[in-house]
């Protein structure tokens, strides 16, 4: 009760700081920056909500203010915490009305006219927002009081807060752009686009199957990723078994290949497929003049981007994987192997049904990447584009139509929210807890050799053909044109990175301004997805509240979006108040944390489905709170999955490029955004040694992550596995 | 500070619900500080519900829970001042076997020195003294069990929550655990609140025993008391596997009934039996068997020898009895045609 007390008055301290003292109004310069403090006597854009009174729509915030601090004096805990919910929620309702109502000219909706005119407003600024916190809450704060939950105040608050976070950056701008579909140029309501759109044989004909003509987009896409998901989803098991179940050399090596592909912007693995395959590439012409065929244009179309992507996502398949494949309990196989089972039996049923959630993951994974990629059907698609790339054109090509964009946006949306529907149903009855409270000895059962034969030949081949893209790529950055002048040169290098000595460093290359602002703000924003993807994680894993599946589906549906459609959705909805975010880090940053977040979360609770919940109550009656439990059982247990999260959203910070390229302004220019600005203009030269630049450095920032989070200290250590009996030396 | 009651639980007419399951309707029960009780029935029988509801970690749809006097109901599981230990353990993988025992001391905000200390004193409690630096994993089941037991006394909690803690282990450890879990619990005197489903340990450890069935308690008392006097005959068959035997009061003074069952005539305790058709529970130990012709006769159906005593099954005019002997030393072969006769210790009305 005192403790219910204690965090009420703080919450009521914060808000009151919201309300008297911050800026109530966004403020051009920033609020971070600090400048506002000097003019804030003076001038009435960074005065408090206190000040602003004189708009009548913030009288509702005093008085809901006074309202709880009333119901902290008068009322013990238990019998308030209805009314503090009561209060937020008016709170918020409230805010988010005047908010979307009066904007920066007045009102902005005709029917809203009527009741007189209104001075405009700027978009919130530090206290609306802090009073917004601070209504999330009391919210929050009265459902402990309530008892919800089993009073626990933090997980409450944890959710109000994702909740209202993803309604914000994840509805709010899908709203935003739907409302733009159904919107004329002068702002009135018009369907005419969509219903234009809707039955277009471009995006549903099945005239391939029939033999007629190409298939619309919306089945090739589909088409496309399946096939993604299935290669990529075998691969990566092939990779994780490999390194954790094979005793082959160079494992090590084998790890650290398969993240090169994802440190890589997508579009350079589609150059270097160029160079290689394309029309004039080395092997397509080499093999030409050997056996006298015309290969053609092959490479373009979805055979290409298939291979790209192959390429492009294996690795995470293999990454989420190899905790799947490490998490199987050996006793499961060894009991199977007790009972008379062969490797083989073992294997096929004991290890790979136990494994069977963690591979439809990665299968759903690699399903909805697929669908989404912007950046090796940009470079590969030739003629037929798949269905984020016709979006993109939709919106920025010469027929800006934002009808088009929204209904291939909704046929795509269709497509990943079914596959990962299917998934949900198909894995929602099985829930393997195979790393239980207690202990459990013994060591893998090794593959069986008709599968470990196989799986090892595949891997060793993709691990070459890996290691020659990329050497492709490497060399590239060192020839003077490639194709046609092959000198070597550090030209390229030199123009990019160059660095010269005049009282201090000066960064004279071209590229240093967008790597320095891609750095800063990937670094930001990784590990905020990783904490923000886990604890989401972990509320939906550990914790039975009202609504968590809707939650759960509402997270994923956000990663079912693709980039191209959050670009532009986040344009239409942060350029003008109540939220307004256009042009600073602010919103790249965000828009990373949630375009990231899922992997994250998925990652998550893939790990944390393996660890028993007994685990987290023991915590919890040894008196630990659960942010404690959190940091101190949890996580230690889940540092694959953090190291993971880390990487992973690092990663994409740094290579995403459909997303970002509508939200990179000239201050916050991005990497990615500034090497496709180089390929337009046929600088390929320094396109590839900028993007051999971001590979490295990614390596070796992964490298950190590996060493900050180090290797999980689980119960079964890597001890020298049992002698084999020394093999006769083949003839 | 220590109030008068710390130590004693309480359970107002709490009910819980799972969606439109009903695991428990209406349950209300009273702990005594020092006591040992035992929630004992069949797997969903609501015990350990019962108990998570007492650790915070389920709240109940209705009611109220009160554990030293004071009204938990609402306080979550790291506020409440009981500990558990759980049937698989829940030793943290990642930390020292001292690390786990410490943790939630360091939790309370003792510094990690005492901390340490307390942890090892509590290990010695335990007998498990110079195995601190150990993980989990390398313990044994039986030693895995007793840092359980470790980590949750060393807490000095009013209430010590035991989930089926020895389920993991065999019989011949259950055995000597549960006598040691007693001795801790004698010995510290804290209250403690111990969930299983197999009688014999009920018996053993407890001070009382709450049998529950369908969410409900079925009958309460120590455990003596609910061995030979069943209230029900679920509980005379579930406490001690007894024959439930239908039988005729013929008539009840002084407190004894005199009872008709398969053509012998016995006197037992009436409690509250009026004449008239009645059930009788028969204790496996108190049927006598005889290789002769008798008032109640019955056929051997099945026997085993056990080394101390023998087992059968005889089919007779009441059904199918259990019998255990005690001094015959070669087993009646099946087929047999025996008589059969009461001890009168065994034998109680159920009520």
């Amino acid at each position: 009760m005192i403790r219910d007390n204690r965090r009420l008055d703080l919450l009521l301290l914060a808000a009151l700081i919201s309300f008297m003292i911050l800026p109530w109004y966004r403020l051009r310069s920033g609020f971070f920056g600090l400048g506002w403090v000097g003019d804030y006597l003076t001038d009435d854009r960074v005065w408090p909500g206190i000040a602003q009174l004189d708009r009548w729509w913030l009288w509702p915030m005093p008085v809901l203010l006074g309202l709880a601090g009333m119901l902290r004096l008068s009322m013990p805990p238990a019998r308030r915490g209805g009314w503090l919910v009561i209060l937020g929620a008016a709170g918020i309702a409230w805010m988010m009305a005047q908010g979307l109502s009066v904007g920066l000219r007045g009102w902005n909706w005709a029917a809203l006219e009527a009741l007189g005119p209104v001075d405009g407003q700027q978009a919130f600024g530090a206290g609306a927002i802090g009073i917004l916190l601070c209504f999330a809450g009391f919210i929050a704060f009265g459902l402990a009081e309530r008892g919800a939950l089993k009073g626990d105040a933090f997980v409450l608050g944890s959710i109000t807060l994702l909740i209202g976070l993803v309604a914000l950056f994840v509805f709010y701008p899908l709203v935003s752009m739907f409302t733009g579909a159904f919107q004329d140029f002068d702002g009135s309501f018009t369907s005419e686009g969509v219903v234009r759109n809707i039955g277009d044989p471009k995006i549903w004909s099945l005239r391939c199957v029939t033999g007629s003509g190409g298939c619309g987009v919306a089945w090739r896409t589909f088409f496309l990723a399946m096939c993604t998901a299935t290669g990529t989803t075998l691969l990566g098991l092939a990779f994780a078994l490999v390194a954790t179940r094979m005793r082959v050399p160079f494992k090590k090596g084998l790890r650290l290949l398969t993240v090169l592909p994802i440190i890589t912007p997508p579009f350079v693995i589609g150059l270097a497929l160029t160079l290689m395959l394309g029309r004039a590439g080395f092997v397509t012409q080499f093999i030409e003049d050997v056996t006298g065929w015309e290969l053609g244009r092959w490479l373009y179309g979805l055979t290409g981007i298939w291979i790209a992507q192959m390429l492009s996502f294996t690795p995470i398949s293999f990454l989420v994987l190899i905790g799947v494949v490490e998490g199987v309990s050996p006793s499961m196989e060894e009991a199977s192997q007790t009972m008379r089972a062969s490797r083989w039996r073992t294997f096929r049923r004991v290890s790979l049904p136990l494994m069977a959630p963690g591979i439809a993951n990665a299968f759903l994974i690699s399903f909805i990447e697929s669908m989404a990629d912007f950046g090796n059907p940009l470079v590969l698609g030739g003629n037929g584009g798949v269905l984020s790339t016709e979006i993109f054109f939709a919106v920025v090509g010469a027929q800006h139509d934002p009808a088009r964009a929204a209904v291939l946006a909704t046929v795509l949306l269709g497509f990943t929210l079914s596959a990962f529907l299917a998934q949900r149903l198909w894995l929602g009855r099985r829930n393997f807890a195979t790393v239980s409270g207690k202990g459990d000895g013994g060591r893998h059962a090794a593959l069986p050799r008709r599968v470990a034969w196989p799986v090892a030949c595949v891997v060793f081949l993709w691990a070459a053909f890996t290691v020659f893209v990329y050497g492709l790529i490497l060399f590239g950055g060192f020839v003077k044109i490639w194709g046609l002048d092959h000198t070597l040169t550090l030209e390229h290098y030199t123009r990019a990175f160059s660095v010269s000595w005049q009282d201090g460093i000066v960064w004279t290359g071209v590229a240093w301004n967008s790597f320095w602002t891609t750095m800063k703000i990937a670094l930001i924003a990784a590990p905020l997805t990783a904490a923000v993807g886990l604890l989401t994680a972990w509320l939906i894993v550990r914790q039975r509240f009202p609504g968590r599946g809707l939650f759960e589906f509402a997270l994923m549906m956000s990663f079912a979006i693709p980039g191209t459609v959050i670009g532009i959705s986040y344009i239409m909805a942060f350029n003008l108040p109540p939220v307004q975010m256009t042009g600073t880090a602010m919103i790249l940053i965000f828009c990373f944390v949630f375009r990231n977040m899922p992997v994250g979360v998925r990652g998550g609770v893939a790990a944390m489905a393996q660890l028993d919940a007994s685990l987290d109550e023991a915590s919890l009656t040894l008196g630990a709170s659960s942010p404690r439990t959190l940091r101190r059982v949890i996580l230690p247990l889940l540092r694959p999955a953090i190291l993971a999260a880390l990487v992973y959203s690092f990663v994409r910070a740094i290579t995403s490029i459909s997303a970002v390229i509508f939200l990179v302004s000239a201050k916050y220019n991005m990497a990615t955004a500034y090497i496709v600005g180089l390929v337009e203009n046929g600088e390929y030269g320094i396109a590839i040694a900028y993007s051999s630049v971001l590979i490295v450095v990614m390596i070796t920032v992964i490298g950190t992550f590996q060493l900050l989070v180090g290797e999980r200290r689980l119960r079964r250590q890597i001890e020298p596995a049992v002698q084999k009996r020394p093999k006769e030396v083949q003839a | 500070m220590t109030s008068p009651k710390r130590g004693a639980v309480a359970f107002k007419n709490v009910r819980k619900e799972f969606g439109s399951f009903i695991a428990i309707p209406d349950l209300s029960l009273q702990i005594a500080p020092g006591e040992l009780v035992t929630l004992l029935g069949p797997s969903g029988c609501g015990k350990t519900t019962t108990l998570r509801m007492l650790a915070g970690l389920e709240s109940p749809t209705q009611g109220r829970i009160l554990i030293g006097g004071e009204d938990v109901t609402r306080l979550p599981a790291n506020r409440r001042d009981v500990s558990m230990v759980f049937q698989s353990y829940a030793l943290f993988p990642h930390m020292t076997v001292a690390q786990n025992v410490a943790d939630g001391l360091e939790s309370g905000g003792m510094k990690a020195g005492p901390a340490r200390d307390v942890a090892d004193k509590g290990l010695d409690l335990v007998g498990l003294d110079g195995m601190g630096a150990r993980l989990p994993s390398e313990l044994s089941g039986g030693q895995q069990q007793r840092v359980a037991v470790a980590r949750a006394l060393v807490l000095e909690p009013q209430v010590l929550l035991l989930d089926e803690p020895l389920s993991n282990l065999d019989a011949r450890l259950r055995r000597r655990v549960r006598t040691e879990i007693r001795d801790l619990q004698q010995r510290l005197g804290f209250t403690a609140v111990y969930v299983t489903h197999d009688q014999e340990e009920a018996l053993a450890v407890s001070d009382r025993i709450i049998v529950m069935q369908d969410g409900r308690i079925a009958q309460e008392g120590t455990p003596r008391a609910l061995y030979e006097q069943p209230a029900s005959d679920f509980i005379a068959d579930f406490i001690g596997e007894a024959n439930v035997v239908p039988c005729e009061v013929s008539h009840v003074a002084d407190g004894v009934a005199t009872v008709q069952v398969g053509g012998l005539t016995q006197t037992v305790p009436a409690r509250n039996a009026a004449p008239g058709p009645a059930q009788l529970s028969v204790r496996a130990n108190a049927i006598t068997l005889q290789e002769r012709d008798g008032p109640f006769a019955g056929k051997i159906v099945s026997s085993a020898y056990l080394g101390d005593h023998l087992e059968y099954e005889i089919d007779t005019d009441v059904g199918l009895l259990f019998a255990i002997d005690a001094e015959g030393d070669a087993p009646l072969r099946p087929g047999t045609p025996v008589s059969l006769g009461f001890r009168p210790r065994g034998l109680a009305l159920i009520a």
